[in-house]
């Protein structure tokens, strides 16, 4: 059985989430071993299963005007924003053969974005009981995932660019007050989304030999 | 009669809550479809169902907190 990464480039959410459901049948049904989709979304607020309204700051009208749309899906966590300024990879994994243990899976996806990050020479971190990571009290990458027979989907938001951070007003991300934060405006110079991409899937590429290591 | 109970969902998590029943009581459901789906941190998670039968008790609805090991329904096998 192989893994394989998918580059879907910039795609819309409900396009990206289509081409998941046909990786994870077949992650499930054991024809791949796994797969890693990585793209990034046109805007979109998406809602997860324990999203509040309320964290939605503006009205639906205001967003359609700003070609925004808005998503229920089954990932876990509140609200959040997907733009063309982030780095989105969803990780398809039969957890059977790993572990199944769905903190060691979230801590695995954070260890994953710290090491991606610290190549950049950004020194991020995880925050206890706060799951995704964050610089100092800032969060530079955002997780949200869904396990079905124990195979994962949904995945991880890395932000890039700091330009499309200003939607993010638009929300309560994941329901808190909180900064939310970019490779750019941390490096304070221009970083494009290829740039993390490489290196991102280099390190899965490295990760594959030996799955446990990035647990 | 199948007890459906919460597994262990990996170390540290004590307890889940229920999004929805895929199933409701009296309704029939086949082993390892979709039973209901739960919530833990920032992960949804589907339990399927442990055999075939009718489920004929539910005793925790939707937004309810479930301990790991607790008793989540009961499945009269056919």
């Amino acid at each position: 059985m192989e893994s394989k990464i998918f580059d879907l480039g910039l795609v819309d959410f409900a396009s990206a989430r289509r081409f998941q459901q046909e990786i994870f049948q077949q992650v499930k049904d054991g024809i791949l071993k796994s797969a890693l989709i990585i793209c990034s979304h046109y805007p979109v607020i998406t809602l997860g299963r324990n999203y509040k309204e309320q964290n939605i700051k503006v009205n639906l009208q205001k967003l359609k005007k700003m070609n925004i749309k808005v998503v229920k899906t089954e990932r876990g966590g509140d609200v959040t924003y997907h733009g063309p300024g982030q780095l989105i990879a969803y990780p398809i994994f039969n957890l059977v053969y790993l572990k199944k243990d769905i903190h060691w899976y979230l801590r695995a996806l954070e260890k994953l974005i710290i090491d991606v990050l610290a190549e950049f020479g950004i020194f991020a971190r995880r925050i206890p009981r706060l799951t995704g990571v964050w610089v100092k009290e800032d969060k530079i990458a955002s997780i949200g995932i869904a396990i079905k027979n124990w195979v994962t989907f949904h995945g991880l938001a890395i932000n890039v660019k700091e330009d499309d951070l200003f939607n993010f007003s638009l929300i309560r991300p994941c329901g808190m007050d909180i900064i939310m934060t970019s490779v750019e405006s941390v490096l304070k110079k221009r970083v494009s989304i290829d740039e993390v991409k490489l290196v991102l899937t280099r390190r899965w590429q490295d990760d594959q030999g030996n799955l446990t290591r990035i647990g | 009669m199948t007890k459906v109970i919460l597994p262990e969902l990996g170390e540290g998590i004590e307890q889940a809550t229920i999004s929805f029943w895929f199933v409701q009581e009296g309704q029939r459901v086949n082993e390892k479809d979709d039973l209901v789906e739960l919530t833990t941190d920032k992960a949804t998670f589907n339990l399927p169902s442990p055999c075939s039968g009718v489920l004929t008790q539910i005793f925790f609805r939707e937004g309810d907190t479930v301990n790991i090991g607790e008793v989540l329904a009961i499945i009269e096998e056919e």
